[in-house]
């Protein structure tokens, strides 16, 4: 389970984030939405430890994170996706998920062999067909989906996944929402952060807004859907008024 | 206090000469994203140019200034920009430096083939015999004309950039490229802009620092180099904080030639500004991981097992005829060959693989050869060559890993720089004036015995550096390379990666240059200096740093070079210039010549159309829409 309690981060005299607080617990996928700017990918890198908060702090399954490395996060298990991709490009799509294998492997020493492990999380994520390419030829919904088989391979217990939805067709959003919630009945803590709200609402049981670096509102898909504040950020004061 | 306040006044002067250079680094860096190796060459260049007006064609100092400065320098960096930097886009570290590190060889050697470097070029200084004295010490006009110039460019360049609307467009491109072209800014006609003003001022510290020193290419081309300590200090960023770079780089050096005159430290006093340049680059705070790739290459294939094996021993096959075969007239170039070759391969794990630019590999290779002369032929002298460089070079990398990408290589640049000096030209080390005598390994005397030696060292090396590439080890590197963010949120241990790394290309770089060292008989202090070091990488990057052959090839063709300077003549350098165009061709061909074949020879396969992920366990979604209600 994630927890992140009052984060702030001060860009200049920007607040990109101020007194954030979530919760995101294991077995259910929690959504993270809020337009272009709001701080969800720099919420991100602070639960990830590529940036540090001035404010707040971070807790893993109880155990409190703040000052940890970003290895040291990734090896308690936490495993993350990103917007911009970052998927190993000169390796091939097998040797992306079984380096991460291996690397977890190298903690436990248990299970099954990296390569086994790869193979069945690309079948999982669809990309069996193209394990051999080299990954930095795949297109970008591809590519996002073997960043998500990738951080499976360390065995997370809380996943946090930034746009993973973003250059698929809505056939293969759907699909992918079923994976995430297939995820979450595994016992996973999923985060998602996501533009596509169909797929947010769908598969979410609890959602937070962010908006200009603060919590708009919080609340089941139905509770955020109905909130005045959130229909003004996304649609503007003047449409919901008319 | 009089002596205090002499060394103060000529620190200031050179510092402003460093803050000329620095000043000028910066805005070249800022406004293209791209370090200017080659900045020292410009100003080579323009100090060439100005003598050729005025010594040569009888032109005015002052006018022969403002062309120099105002026009040639600026052109230069103009054509520079849009024949090259345009074309690097978001090319790699490895690509864009070895493409500026390519430029500088060639603004050398055609420097060397306009200006034989054999006759004595002077330039004179301004105002030549007026002396003005300020507080008792006595300041040259020269002097005073270096301090006025950088206050004024200073002052300028300040205005410029605040109060002019190209100015102003110029640091809004630097703060984000994509949206001062949405608010209608050339990032094109700024970085085109950014590269002239730069070569401007690059050119003006060439034309002021030529009446110092005596006009030679290669002597012009490095002082400039000093200068990056002060651009590092202003985090190759801030234009103020690069100026008090530039002075404190010059007070530094200024009092330590004064005051430190005890033999040893007098012996680091050349290398001052590379430790400088080594200390603020371990110093400077580190920008966050970066979250934002380079375009993707498409790699060369990694061969398995068993054509690894298959292209191993078909090596020791050839190796073995060749040894029997060649005439002995030849057997030494190709020994070396084989040995340089061997360097070269200890850089394929490091930048071809790891993505770490290392601009000192030679030095390592130094410090195998003067290891193996100093314990001696044996098998502890071969082991002693792996070990002692690997040491040195885990020493070198503990401070500096935290550093990365440009940082590093610029780290690596000043030990190269500072062992130079200080090492290498030493008369502790380098007991000879011959050079230091270095035993053959193994008692291996015969020459066609010795040959098969080194190639079977290369052979192991290779196979070894393959079989690397195959593990998981191998597998970081790459990862390390391509997304350092990637492999930081996977959980891998970076730093002890990137040490293990270093450590071993080091070591396999001094066996390279022990064996080059037996080969040779003895070495010297040219035998492994900077320019020749950086020559290396970049043969290897247009070859072909990531693939063993590429690198075999490279070290092969350097071998070959002399012979085709033979062939050609009035040409003042063939290698800096075919090495140099290579470099520049890499713009287009980055992955380098042999991985560019590698990859297209590659059978093409379109990815194919995927099918829909599989999830697991199946959820039905009427179960989950009741859930949901």
């Amino acid at each position: 389970m994630l927890r992140v309690e009052d984060i702030g981060v001060r860009f200049g005299g920007v607040h990109a984030l101020k007194g954030v607080s979530l919760t995101c617990p294991a077995g259910q996928v929690t959504g993270l939405i809020g337009p272009n700017g709001a701080g969800k990918t720099t919420l991100f890198n602070i639960v990830t430890g590529i940036q540090r908060p001035d404010a707040g702090s971070v807790h893993l399954d109880d155990r409190d994170i703040t000052r940890d490395s970003t290895e040291q996060r990734a090896r308690a298990g936490l495993a993350r996706t990103f917007q911009r991709l970052e998927v190993f490009g000169s390796l091939t799509v097998r040797e992306n998920v079984q380096l991460a294998a291996e690397l977890h492997r190298g903690l436990r020493r248990r299970g099954r062999s990296p390569v086994e492990l790869a193979d069945d999380l690309l079948a999982r994520v669809g990309l069996t067909a193209v394990a051999d390419h080299q990954a930095g030829v795949l297109p970008t919904g591809s590519a996002r989906l073997l960043e998500l088989a990738r951080a499976l391979a360390i065995s997370p217990t809380t996943l946090l996944l930034d746009e993973p939805g973003s250059g698929l067709d809505e056939a293969e959003s759907h699909q992918l929402g079923d994976l995430l919630r297939s995820l979450a009945a595994e016992g996973t803590a999923v985060l998602l952060v996501e533009h596509d709200v169909q797929l947010v609402m769908r598969i979410c049981a609890h959602i937070y807004v962010l908006d200009f670096g603060q919590l708009l509102c919080e609340g089941s898909p139905a509770e955020v859907q109905a909130d005045v504040g959130v229909q003004q950020a996304y649609l503007g004061a003047e449409s919901v008024a008319s | 206090m009089d002596t205090f306040l002499a060394l103060t006044v000529t620190g200031l002067v050179t510092g402003c000469l460093y803050a000329l250079t620095a000043s000028g680094l910066v805005v070249t860096y800022t406004t293209s994203g791209i370090f200017n190796f080659a900045h020292g060459a410009i100003g080579m260049l323009a100090a060439f140019s100005y003598w050729e007006l005025t010594a040569s064609q009888g032109m005015p100092g002052l006018p022969a200034l403002l062309l120099t400065v105002l026009v040639i320098s600026p052109l230069v960096g103009a054509v520079i920009e849009r024949l090259l930097v345009r074309r690097l886009g978001t090319a790699s570290l490895e690509v864009t430096l070895t493409v500026t590190v390519g430029l500088l060889l060639l603004l050398i050697g055609i420097a060397n083939t306009i200006w034989d470097p054999a006759t004595p070029h002077r330039v004179q200084a301004f105002f030549l015999g007026d002396e003005v004295t300020v507080a008792g010490v006595v300041l040259t006009a020269h002097q005073l004309v270096i301090v006025a110039t950088a206050t004024a460019v200073a002052i300028s360049l300040w205005a410029f950039l605040h109060w002019s609307r190209t100015g102003v467009a110029l640091r809004a491109v630097v703060d984000d490229r994509e949206l001062a072209a949405l608010t209608g800014a050339s990032p094109t006609r700024v970085g085109q802009l950014g590269w002239a003003l730069g070569a401007g001022l690059a050119g003006l510290a060439g034309v002021l620092l030529a009446s110092q020193v005596s006009l030679d290419a290669t002597t012009m081309t490095l002082l400039v180099v000093n200068g990056y300590a002060a651009a590092v200090l202003g985090r190759l960023t801030n234009l103020p904080l690069t100026f008090v770079g530039g002075l404190l780089l010059g007070l530094c050096q200024a009092w330590a030639v004064g005051y430190l005159t005890l033999d040893f430290i007098s012996q680091i006093q050349p290398v001052i500004p590379m430790l400088f340049l080594f200390v603020a680059l371990v110093l400077s705070p580190q920008a966050r991981l970066r979250v934002a790739q380079t375009a993707p290459l498409r790699a060369p294939s990694v061969p398995g097992a068993r054509r690894t094996l298959l292209a191993t021993g078909s090596f020791l096959v050839v190796a073995a005829l060749a040894a029997v075969a060649m005439p002995l007239s030849r057997m030494g170039d190709a020994t070396h060959g084989m040995a340089v070759a061997l360097i070269l391969l200890s850089l394929v794990p490091l930048v071809g693989y790891g993505g770490m630019v290392s601009l000192s590999q030679l030095t390592f290779a130094g410090i195998g050869a003067v290891a193996l002369a100093k314990v001696g032929g044996g098998p502890e002298g071969l082991l002693a060559a792996i070990a002692v460089p690997a040491a040195v070079g885990l020493l070198v990398a503990l401070p500096t890993m935290r550093l990365r990408g440009l940082h590093l290589a610029l780290a690596t640049l000043a030990f190269g720089y500072a062992m130079d000096d200080a090492f290498f030209s030493n008369a502790t080390v380098m007991t000879d004036s011959l050079g230091l005598p270095v035993p053959r390994p193994l008692g291996l005397d015969d020459p066609r015995g010795y040959f098969f030696l080194v190639c079977g060292a290369f052979a192991v090396c290779a196979f070894g550096v393959l079989a690397l590439r195959r593990s998981t080890l191998g597998r970081r590197l790459v990862a390390l390379g391509d997304s350092p963010a990637g492999c930081s949120t996977l959980g891998m241990r970076v730093r002890r990666t990137k040490l293990g790394v270093f450590a071993m290309s080091a070591g396999m770089a001094g066996l390279g240059g022990a064996l080059l060292g037996g080969q040779q008989g003895a070495v010297g202090s040219a035998d492994f200096g900077l320019l020749l070091s950086l020559t290396l990488l970049l043969l290897a990057v247009v070859w072909g740093v990531r693939t063993v052959s590429g690198v075999l090839i490279a070290a092969l063709l350097l071998e070959a070079a002399p012979l085709l300077q033979d062939h050609i003549s009035g040409v003042g350098s063939v290698v800096p210039l075919l090495v140099g165009l290579g470099a520049i061709g890499l713009g287009k061909h980055q992955n380098g010549i042999v991985g560019s074949v590698v990859a297209a020879t590659r059978r093409r396969r379109a990815v194919p159309n995927l099918p829909q992920p599989r999830t697991e366990p199946p959820i039905r979604e009427e179960v989950l829409t009741s859930a949901q209600s």
